[in-house]
């Protein structure tokens, strides 16, 4: 067919300070599987949200099967014959499937024609779903396909998805694959965002690369090899971290039987991990969220107690210490969420500093603290870590997440830690400072300090990780040796498909 | 179509001027009320707010303008650290009833022994009662996830009742012919916590002077200080820097009902002399609008306090010489908060006019 299902033109749109597209233009065919590739902040989310109606650009113009196209809102988007699978879902943990699908609905038919339909198209295209289960209960891959069912039951001529695989486990992936190939066989076109660049390779036929708001090339990801599309990203030679020092072979931290109750309704518990953090290693945490990293942050960092013995430094349990005694003993943690948790956003950076260096840079004496000794401290990250700011007095908030990101992981480095837990170290981070950061841990490790990252982007572990174990479920698989691991048996350390029905696709 | 949109930085400048432009409003407003109850708007906007300071009578009011604010000053500044922390102590008027009661008994125990120890014992009792009063809520919030505000606020109503069946019972003058109330302390030399009556000095005002001081060193250079600070903000991340926050509830309600404690024994030992039904009169709930006025900034809290003791005594200058109904000071000292609050969105959002679909 030669006439595009969807094309834009010259799509602008700008926010205060930042143009987030500038003069975008490319096409779909119908039933083509197209790539739209870029770093934080390139202007995907923009663009999509543009296509689906939620923003308005400023100049440019939409046509869907030659007609002219400029949705004022989702709904019209969806009446149209577009659907969009968000990154975060929309779903409501406390009711179960077809609950939650006929919440997205119009006018919804009753239950029970819901539950059959969804019965219906759940098998049809091999992601099978009961639609009386509680969504709370659904593992990640799981509530995914509710979000998907949400959108095939629409009939819909493309479907967008925006970081699709970041929840999965790589046999889900495959589950997941499998699926987006059916739709395109039957004509649906499918607008795939992601920065994954091998998966893109493995499934998208067409790629849109942007960088800094712009299409900076276009190219066949079954053709161009992953460096080459990361460098177009990127726009510069990559740098890939290297790797020096091996382990010690000395415990620092042992988990011995760690276990605790989920901290709420909707948390993990721990199940009996057991694990020994040697000095100079790098342990690499796989895991798809919400299979207790953030409890196990927690128990490491002091802002869960646990019984005796559970967790230990240097032989001593120190399972009842608070966090500023852990600090002090050199045990140091980056938790997940940078605004909120491991920063106070509307305080300056050097009161941020302040948060977490006191006992160990002596920022403050008897109690008074040493504002200047602060400020120099923080100016010290800000240099060390090239975070991108006018000075320590600016608020949390008003960096980028990159650069909060930087600063918070260069604040615990610059404290030279013996034991540093980092989670999501990377999350929403641009490529370049990314490529900084996991550097910065190398090196660390490099001098002695035993580095654990949680992580959930599989790459970055394997790229860093002396040794490499799978949260699931609360549960620590045994440690492996990160190099020579495949990964069909990472994804079976992470639980494989979650004993989630196996999919059968009619094709 | 207005919105709002949240600012990068608090801007600095509406930090400074919304209290400001919140009096004006209030002026405005109160002159329209007044003008709606029949009374001249600017003749009574300025018996209000020049005549205690400026008219051929204020060598009288000046005083009293230190004897009103006093009180106020003192437990706001210890409310201050409460609600920066996100720590709500409604019940400071019960703390400082309370704290009244347990000072006056300890005064009245000695009577009529003659000591330097009698005033400091007195102080410390009163302190000492303002603060247990004080770690009732705080004490059930921490073990049972109580509502402070809820607890705090009821036992304002049980503070009352004691102080009534302490005017009436067990610290009643026995010299005093069957009347309620207690012996006079402010006449007990001992007891006294006057320093000078005709300029309205007495000790309170000394301490709340100290406690202004205090509160601006804690918050701005000591650790202490700065967790409250980061406990209201960012609760996780002040977990995250160690803060428990068991012991931040417990010692944040000690902090504001002590000082609420030693505002009312002051008072009792002072300006109203002796403890009887009507003795407290609102100082610990206005104490709130100061607080909040000032920005919870023990600076601003000094500014406030004075400009609520003087609608105080302007409101009583007009109730006695144009016949203003005191409800009406009342309901203008409640506008006040309300203008601050606000006002107090342009600090943090920047208003915009614009039309058609949001971006």
């Amino acid at each position: 067919m030669n006439q595009p299902l969807l094309a834009l033109s010259g799509l602008t749109k700008a926010y205060p300070g930042v143009v987030a597209n500038k003069d975008v233009s490319f096409e779909i065919a119908p039933g083509e599987v197209h790539a739209l590739l870029g770093e934080n902040g390139a202007g995907k989310s923009t663009l999509v949200k543009t296509i689906y109606g939620l923003v308005k650009p400023d100049s440019g113009t939409m046509t869907l099967n030659g007609a002219p196209y400029a949705p004022a809102e989702p709904r019209a988007a969806r009446a149209s014959g577009v659907a969009m699978v968000f990154q975060h879902f929309s779903l409501f943990d406390a009711m179960n499937v077809a609950e939650n699908i006929a919440l997205g609905m119009e006018n919804p038919p009753p239950q029970r024609e819901i539950a059959e339909r969804v019965r219906a198209v759940s098998d049809q295209y091999g992601l099978p779903l009961d639609p009386s289960r509680i969504v709370g209960e659904l593992s990640a891959g799981e509530r995914q396909r509710v979000e998907i069912i949400r959108c095939l039951l629409q009939d819909p001529k493309l479907l967008i998805m925006d970081e699709p695989t970041s929840v999965l486990t790589p046999q889900e992936v495959d589950i997941l694959f499998k699926t987006l190939r059916k739709l395109s066989a039957e004509g649906t076109a499918i607008l795939y965002i992601s920065h994954k660049l091998e998966e893109i390779r493995a499934l998208c036929e067409n790629a849109t690369v942007l960088r800094l708001g712009q299409v900076v090339g276009t190219c066949d990801p079954r053709e161009t090899s992953a460096r080459d599309m990361a460098e177009l990203m990127v726009g510069s030679a990559l740098l890939v971290p290297e790797r020096a020092a091996r382990p010690t072979g000395e415990t620092v931290l042992s988990l011995q039987g760690l276990s605790a109750k989920a901290p709420h309704r909707f948390g993990t518990a721990l199940h009996d991990i057991t694990i020994e953090v040697q000095k100079g290693e790098v342990l690499g945490i796989g895991g798809v969220a919400g299979n207790g990293q953030d409890e196990l942050v927690a128990a490491l960092s002091g802002e869960m107690r646990t019984i005796k013995g559970m967790v230990n430094y240097q032989g001593q349990s120190i399972s009842h210490l608070g966090p500023n005694a852990r600090r002090k003993l050199g045990l140091l943690t980056a938790p997940e969420e940078r605004m909120g948790h491991a920063a106070a956003p509307d305080m300056s950076l050097t009161e941020n500093a302040v948060l977490t260096a006191t006992t160990r840079q002596k920022l403050a004496n008897k109690g008074f603290v040493n504002w200047r000794k602060a400020r120099s401290f923080a100016e010290d990250v800000i240099s060390t870590f090239d975070v991108r700011t006018p000075g320590p007095q600016n608020t949390a908030r008003s960096l980028s997440g990159g650069n909060l990101q930087k600063f918070v992981i260069g604040r615990e480095i610059m404290q030279t830690p013996d034991v540093l837990v980092v989670n999501q170290p990377t999350w929403g981070v641009d490529a370049s400072a990314a490529a900084s950061i996991r550097q910065a841990l190398l090196d660390l490790a490099a001098k002695g300090t035993a580095v654990i990252c949680i992580s959930q982007d599989l790459d970055e572990l394997m790229e860093i990780s002396d040794r490499f174990a799978a949260l699931n479920e609360g549960r620590l698989s045994a440690p492996r040796p990160a190099q020579g691991l495949t990964v069909e048996e990472i994804g079976l350390m992470l639980g494989g498909a979650h004993d989630m029905e196996v999919a059968h696709v009619d094709v | 179509m207005i919105m709002l949109e949240k600012r990068a930085q608090p801007s600095r400048v509406w930090t400074l001027a919304a209290p400001i432009f919140a009096v004006l409003l209030t002026m405005i407003c109160g002159g329209l009320l007044f003008a709606a109850l029949g009374k001249d708007p600017f003749e009574t906007i300025r018996t209000i707010f020049f005549d205690p300071l400026f008219s051929e009578f204020a060598w009288f009011y000046r005083p009293q303008l230190l004897i009103k604010g006093a009180p106020l000053v003192l437990i706001a500044i210890g409310l201050s650290f409460g609600f920066r922390a996100g720590i709500w102590n409604i019940g400071a008027e019960g703390q400082y009833i309370v704290g009244a009661i347990c000072g006056a008994a300890v005064g009245l125990a000695f009577y009529p022994t003659e000591s330097i120890f009698v005033f400091p014992l007195m102080i410390v009792a009163g302190v000492l009662g303002g603060t247990l009063w004080a770690l009732i809520p705080g004490i059930l919030k921490v073990k049972f996830d109580t509502n402070e505000i809820l607890v705090s606020l009821m036992l304002v109503y049980v503070a009352e009742q004691l102080l009534a069946s302490m005017a009436l019972g067990a610290l009643r003058n026995p010299d005093g012919m069957g009347f309620p109330g207690s012996r006079n302390l402010a006449k007990y030399d001992s007891a006294t916590s006057w320093i000078s009556e005709n300029v309205g000095m007495h000790w309170g005002v000394v301490v709340a002077l100290i406690a202004v001081i205090f509160a601006y060193v804690t918050l701005s250079r000591h650790l202490f200080g700065f967790n409250v600070r980061l406990a209201g903000q960012s609760p996780r991340a002040a977990r995250f820097a160690g803060v428990n926050p068991s012991t931040l509830v417990l010692i944040c309600m000690g902090i504001s009902g002590g000082l609420a404690g030693a505002a009312g024994l002051f008072e009792v030992a002072g300006p109203a002399g002796q403890i009887s039904i009507d003795f407290n009169v609102g100082y610990g709930f206005t104490a709130i609008i100061v607080a909040f006025l000032g920005r919870l900034h023990p600076i601003g809290i000094l500014l406030a306090a004075g400009l609520m003791a003087l609608t105080y005594i302007g409101g009583e200058i007009a109730q006695s010489n144009l016949g203003l109904p005191g409800a009406a000071i009342q309901l203008m000292q409640g506008m006040l908060l309300f203008f601050l609050l606000m006002v107090d969105v342009l600090t943090n959002y920047r208003v915009r006019f614009g039309k058609g679909a949001i971006a």
